[in-house]
């Protein structure tokens, strides 16, 4: 039995945000961590391999340097650590980012026992696109916004959330989760984990590994492959500072300038 | 390139839960209204369900000239593998230019599997549409921080221009899908402006029963059951005024909830929370507004004790009034307040209150 975790590199888009002075934002400026939602994907096939001794196997997608959040990874008790890394791949959008993420799967495979899981969404991206669509390339049922997961066997009983409720679903392996915060407290790296994740290696899956898998159409991969396209990005002009009312009777001057307006 | 011209028409798949029609859909086809008139199509309104037709005529009164309507009891709660199967099999034989879905935890699911499937390109939780380029310039105009009048762009452009934001709302990006069809994308709710409703249009709207079929080997998700939440969820989206609580209520949380629902009710409205009270367990998370919460655009909107994180003004800057209260004279969230008081929160909501009181005693 495997569990093979989807886990990207992002931006801290909530910590300091950097921009050009074109008013672009400063990726290479910005500090990079690992996508939150996928802490939580690997915590959860952490918990299988302590209940049930499974591989856990994380792939990432992205640049080079993406390279020492794997073996953070491994330090927190991953098995196998693959980077997906090619020029060919850059600035995929959604569709392309799956199928090359579904080949990279594949190459590692799915057997009748495994889990793929992903995380609801990425920070920067934002889009939870991308494990729904590896699930339909890879022929997989899905479950996504997984708050509660539990197996029995070869069956899992998935609490998936709305925004008014949830909903008990059952799906057998192998299957595709994605994760989010509610799921599980995610853990720590632990002494061991750091001395021995330097002793593993680092698998690349490059452009050539992967440009044979059935999955790869070679020209809806990359910036020029992907369906969708930037057309122009831009940042949010700032709201003017409003009015500050100061001194004791701030709060009477509110009331007075809504009675004013009809707002009360 | 390719040859688009069979893809015609806007649809739009109008999710339903428990029989019902979300409050979205009517959003999403009013807009797709708004959209067919610069395209000149029509809009369709795609409705999967069990008994679901009289309810899908209403769509009709919000700008739908037909809608589609498959029923199945295999349709009546939604599973990724049943409703992915039949909307596809329906986009495959018709053809739109464009499928809109609302960007809910379901249509989130379901978006990007029959993206994959219909092999096209999917933008995510879009917040503005527009075809005509000049339109399209407009918005640019009044939202974003270009030179307009340096931007080049070609007018007769007739792509879907889908404006959504990313980088937890610190940018934002125009998406379009040129090489394949249809163009789809996941719109936030609440955003978009619903029509007013015409009960001559809802009865004019035709019904279309196409033939599908769905059958239990297609299901690979059980579904053992569907809960609603405890607690009947606030509604944010449709409220008129929104008091909405953060941290700054820490030093007594219990008193600073009432506090706010005093005022949400001497305001006639709802009392909502930053994500900082609702992972302290405060609140629960259907109050939580924000990039990942609701986005809500109410007359008037309060925040106390809220800092003004981005990921949290990515969900309310666009409300017609903003009134901060935070002790803090440079908390970011008075950057997009149109009054602001610093102060404590605990003696600022009291005081406003008994003015509001007095006003209202005197008018
Ligand atoms: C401003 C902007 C807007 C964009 N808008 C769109 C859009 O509307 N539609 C579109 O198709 N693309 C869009 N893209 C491209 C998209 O961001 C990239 O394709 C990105 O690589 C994946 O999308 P995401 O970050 O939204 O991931 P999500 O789909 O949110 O990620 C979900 C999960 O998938 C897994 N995952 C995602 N990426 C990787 C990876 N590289 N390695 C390993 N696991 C991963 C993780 O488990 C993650 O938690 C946009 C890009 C930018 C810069
Ligand atoms: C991926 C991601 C998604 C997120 N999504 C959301 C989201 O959807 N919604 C959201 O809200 N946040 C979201 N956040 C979190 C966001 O970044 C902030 O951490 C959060 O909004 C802070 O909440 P707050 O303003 O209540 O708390 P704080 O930032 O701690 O601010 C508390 C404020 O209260 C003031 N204060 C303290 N005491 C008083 C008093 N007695 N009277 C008056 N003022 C007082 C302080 O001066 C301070 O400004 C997200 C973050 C990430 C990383």
């Amino acid at each position: 039995m495997k569990a093979i975790v989807c886990v990207k590199q992002v931006p801290d888009t909530a910590g300091k945000v950097a921009y050009k002075p074109d008013g672009t934002l400063d990726r290479a400026a910005m500090e990079v961590v690992t996508n939150p939602d996928d802490l939580n994907a690997l915590e959860a096939a952490l918990q299988l391999k302590d209940e049930a001794g499974c591989e856990v196997v994380v792939i990432s997608m992205g640049p080079a340097p993406a390279e020492g959040m794997l073996r953070e990874l491994l330090a927190r008790g991953a098995d196998r650590a693959i980077l997906v890394s090619g020029r060919e791949f850059g600035g995929s959008d959604t569709f392309a980012t799956s199928q090359i993420l579904a080949a990279a799967v594949n190459r590692v495979g799915v057997g009748p026992d495994d889990i793929v899981f992903c995380g609801r969404q990425a920070i920067d991206g934002d889009t939870a696109q991308v494990g729904p669509q590896i699930a339909e390339k890879l022929h997989l049922p899905q479950v996504s916004y997984a708050a509660e997961i539990k197996k029995d066997g070869n069956q899992l009983t998935v609490k998936r959330m709305l925004e008014d409720g949830f909903m008990m679903l059952r799906v057998d392996t192998p299957c595709l989760i994605t994760c989010i915060k509610e799921l599980n407290q995610p853990r720590y790296m632990n002494v061991r984990g750091i001395f021995e994740c330097f002793d593993k290696e680092i698998e690349v899956f490059d452009y050539e590994a992967l440009k044979d898998d059935p999955l790869i159409e070679t020209d809806t991969i990359g910036l020029k492959g992907s369906p969708t396209n930037v057309f122009k990005a831009f940042t949010p002009p700032q709201k003017g500072a409003g009015a500050m009312l100061n001194g004791d009777d701030a709060a009477a001057k509110l009331a007075s300038i809504l009675a004013e307006k009809h707002l009360i | 390139m390719t040859d688009f011209s069979e893809y015609k028409g806007i649809w739009v798949f109008c999710e339903q839960r428990n029989g019902e029609l979300m409050p979205t859909d009517f959003e999403l086809v009013s807009e797709a209204a708004r959209l067919a008139k610069e395209i000149g199509c029509k809009v369709t309104g795609v409705v999967l369900g069990n008994g679901m037709e009289t309810a899908a005529k209403e769509l009709g009164g919000y700008g739908a000239d037909e809608v589609i309507v498959c029923d199945d009891p295999l349709l009546e709660v939604y599973t990724t593998d049943a409703y992915t199967k039949v909307l596809c099999d329906l986009v495959n034989e018709y053809k739109p230019e464009a499928l809109l879905m609302g960007a809910t935890n379901i249509g989130r699911d379901l978006g990007p599997r029959c993206a994959a499937r219909l092999h096209t390109g999917l933008t995510a939780d879009a917040t503005h549409l527009d075809v005509d380029t000049k339109e399209y310039i407009e918005f640019l105009r009044s939202s974003s921080t270009l030179d307009v009048d340096t931007v080049k762009l070609d007018e007769d452009d007739r792509n879907l221009k889908m404006t959504r934001p990313a980088f937890g709302g610190h940018m934002m990006a125009t998406i379009i899908c040129p090489r394949f069809r249809p163009q789809m994308s996941t719109v936030r709710p609440g955003v978009m402006k619903k029509a007013e409703f015409d009960q001559a249009k809802a009865d004019a709207c035709q019904v279309i029963r196409p033939a599908f079929s769905i059958s239990k080997e297609d299901i690979h998700v059980e579904v053992l059951s569907v809960e609603k939440a405890a607690k009947k969820m606030v509604d944010l989206i449709g409220a008129n005024v929104v008091v909405s609580v953060g941290r700054g209520i820490s030093k007594n949380v219990k008193e600073g909830i009432a506090l706010a629902e005093k005022l949400a009710d001497a305001m006639g409205g709802v009392v909502g929370a930053s994500r900082a009270v609702v992972d302290a367990g405060w609140m629960s998370s259907d109050h939580q507004v924000g990039q990942t919460g609701k986005t809500v655009h109410p007359k008037i909107y309060v925040a106390l004790g809220i800092s003004g994180a981005i990921q949290h003004t990515a969900g309310m800057q666009d409300s017609e009034l903003i009134i901060a209260v935070n002790k803090n004279e440079s908390a970011p969230i008075f950057g997009v307040a149109d009054y602001g008081i610093v102060g404590d929160l605990f003696k600022v909501v009291p005081d406003l209150l008994k003015a509001m009181e007095a006003e209202r005693a005197v008018r």
